[in-house]
């Protein structure tokens, strides 16, 4: 199986690699995945608290090049979105960006998880109520 | 460095390359001598039995056998098959019982399926984390309906060589018979069906540097003779054992390849396994690497090695448009389920997933060895960096204690 060059791409130049300050009120981190099922992704974002708007995120992932590639844009593509807008972002449009196979839908799944699940940390800590997602996407 | 063709291939378990002079001597048989063996009565039919008694000689003596015991197959998923199925078959007034062990092909293993549907009973022998059966293990399970063992001369992941002449004594000692999948074993190390003590044996040509579709099925004729019954009804072919027309071209080349093996194999398994050590040796300088299986009782031109903390598919994507290897990983399996002779060596699903086979062959230089111990370990340092669980590692987080979300 062939990866689509989009996939190379990310994996060969991944975007937003790194570690954000967990300690920090507006930074909030998801981690899913098991080093069992060989994917394990940690997905960081920063939250401008005036705003509202992400203004960093970060991620590192052990799994395949798919794994890599998905949360690689997932990252991108919170920068600059509202937390409100970033809850709507689907796995279903990362498995059409990057143009993954059936087989590696799960890796978008469990991207889409570890943005729910840093918006949820950062609602956490600031006060919020974590947000209940269908079981569907958890799995 | 300039002279380094790409892309570099070290999946030689997987396969391997025809050799050149393999092809050469059967280009012949597809065109002027394109005779039917059991052609009886013309130049044609007897052109190709020659060819095909020739090679049945190269590839018994390769193996110690007498010509008349080479049964040919089309490879050595049916010869596990044939050799299984045809002896639960044909001694069945004797016993049900087959003992394995949990690390066999699945060739092996999903025969021994089929027979427990059949009626039949099998034992599953567990490995040490070497990747070893226990012997005083495999005495204890022989039963009264014991009719055969079923191992593995080496095994196709790790290339763990297991202790082929003990097990045929503990076998013969009960009277039960003793077949071994020898595909990764023959033409790597010396195999000699007499000293080893062998009743029956699948190999494949491909595995060889032979031709693909080819394979053979040892049957000791004598002390004790063995029979097996066919399991594909027509001409009664391979004395009745494996009925087909003969795959002449195939099968000249499969002896060929024996030829060669023989003559080579000693020089051979000396270079090969300088070279597989230097790899090995090169990749185990990084941090948390870890050789999978008995480093001393194994196949010169193998190693598996788990480098913890990246996966296996994601690792071999830095490379494999340049390198050829194959991984543990759930994620180049079909299953999703990482590799079960890795999880019966006692590997964490983690480690398994985290693992790579290098298999060098006839042709790997020492150019194409230092290119990969540069670029695999270039690619674990990176893919280190980018992985959470190499972080929390490094920051002395126990990640056996973390509850993870499992999917």
């Amino acid at each position: 199986m062939a990866y689509s060059e989009k996939v190379i791409d990310h994996y060969s130049n991944p975007k937003n690699v790194g570690t954000l300050d967990k300690s920090q009120k507006n930074v909030g981190t998801g981690l899913v995945g098991a080093p069992e099922c060989g994917d394990v992704m940690r997905l960081q974002i920063e939250v401008d608290e005036t705003t509202g708007i992400i203004k960093d995120a970060k991620f590192k992932t052990f799994g395949c090049g798919s794994a890599i590639a998905s949360s690689s844009l997932a990252t991108e593509w919170l920068k600059g979105k509202s937390v409100e807008d970033a809850l709507k972002i689907d796995n279903m449009e990362i498995v059409e960006e990057l143009n993954l196979p059936p087989v590696k839908i799960h890796c978008s799944v469990l991207a889409e998880d570890a943005i729910k699940a840093a918006i949820n940390d950062f609602r956490v800590k600031n006060g919020m109520e974590a947000l209940k997602f269908e079981e569907s996407v958890l799995h | 460095m300039n002279m380094l063709k790409l892309p570099i291939y070290l999946d030689h378990n997987a396969t391997t390359p025809c050799d050149p002079r393999v092809v050469e001597t059967m280009i012949p048989y597809f065109t002027e001598h394109f005779g039917n063996s059991a052609s009886r009565n013309h130049p044609f039919g007897w052109q190709a039995e020659e060819a095909i008694d020739y090679a049945r000689e190269q590839i018994a003596k390769l193996i110690g056998a007498d010509p008349k015991e080479i049964i040919f197959t089309s490879g050595a998923t049916e010869g596990d098959n044939l050799a299984i199925k045809g002896v639960f078959d044909m001694y069945a007034s004797k016993g049900n019982h087959i003992i394995t062990a949990t690390t066999e092909h699945k060739a092996v293993l999903d025969t021994c399926k089929h027979i427990e549907k059949s009626g039949g009973e099998v034992t599953y022998l567990e490995v040490n984390d070497e990747g070893m059966i226990d012997l005083q293990e495999l005495e204890a399970s022989i039963k009264p309906t014991t009719i055969l063992v079923a191992i593995m001369y080496a095994n196709n992941e790790i290339g763990a060589v297991q202790p082929v002449k003990e097990i045929s004594r503990i076998a013969k000692k009960h009277g039960v018979l003793f077949f071994t999948d020898g595909t990764q074993a023959v033409s790597k190390i010396p195999v000699d069906v007499v000293k080893d003590g062998i009743d029956l044996m699948a190999f494949s040509a491909h595995k060889m540097y032979g031709p693909k579709g080819v394979g053979a099925l040892y049957v000791r004729r004598k002390s004790p003779r063995v029979k097996v019954t066919a399991q594909m009804d027509g001409g009664g072919h391979e004395r009745g054992m494996r009925s087909g027309t003969l795959n002449v071209a195939g099968i000249v080349g499969f002896g060929k390849a024996c030829e060669i093996a023989m003559q080579d194999m000693e020089t051979e398994t000396k270079r090969v396994s300088v070279l597989r050590d230097k790899l090995e040796n090169g990749l185990m300088k990084l941090e948390e690497a870890y050789v999978n299986g008995s480093r001393e009782h194994r196949l010169p031109h193998v190693t598996n090695i788990s480098f913890k903390y990246v996966e296996g598919e994601g690792l071999m994507m830095g490379f494999n448009k340049d390198i050829a290897v194959s991984s543990g990983s759930a994620c180049t399996s079909a299953s999703l389920e990482p590799s079960y002779v890795l999880k019966a060596l006692g590997l964490g699903d983690d480690l398994a997933h985290s693992s790579l086979r290098f298999g060098l062959g006839r042709f790997t230089t020492e150019e194409q060895i230092d290119y990969t111990i540069e670029q695999v370990s270039k690619t674990v340092i990176k893919l280190r960096e980018m992985s959470p669980l190499w972080e929390m590692y490094k920051e002395g987080v126990d990640l056996d204690k973390i509850e993870w979300a499992h999917h």
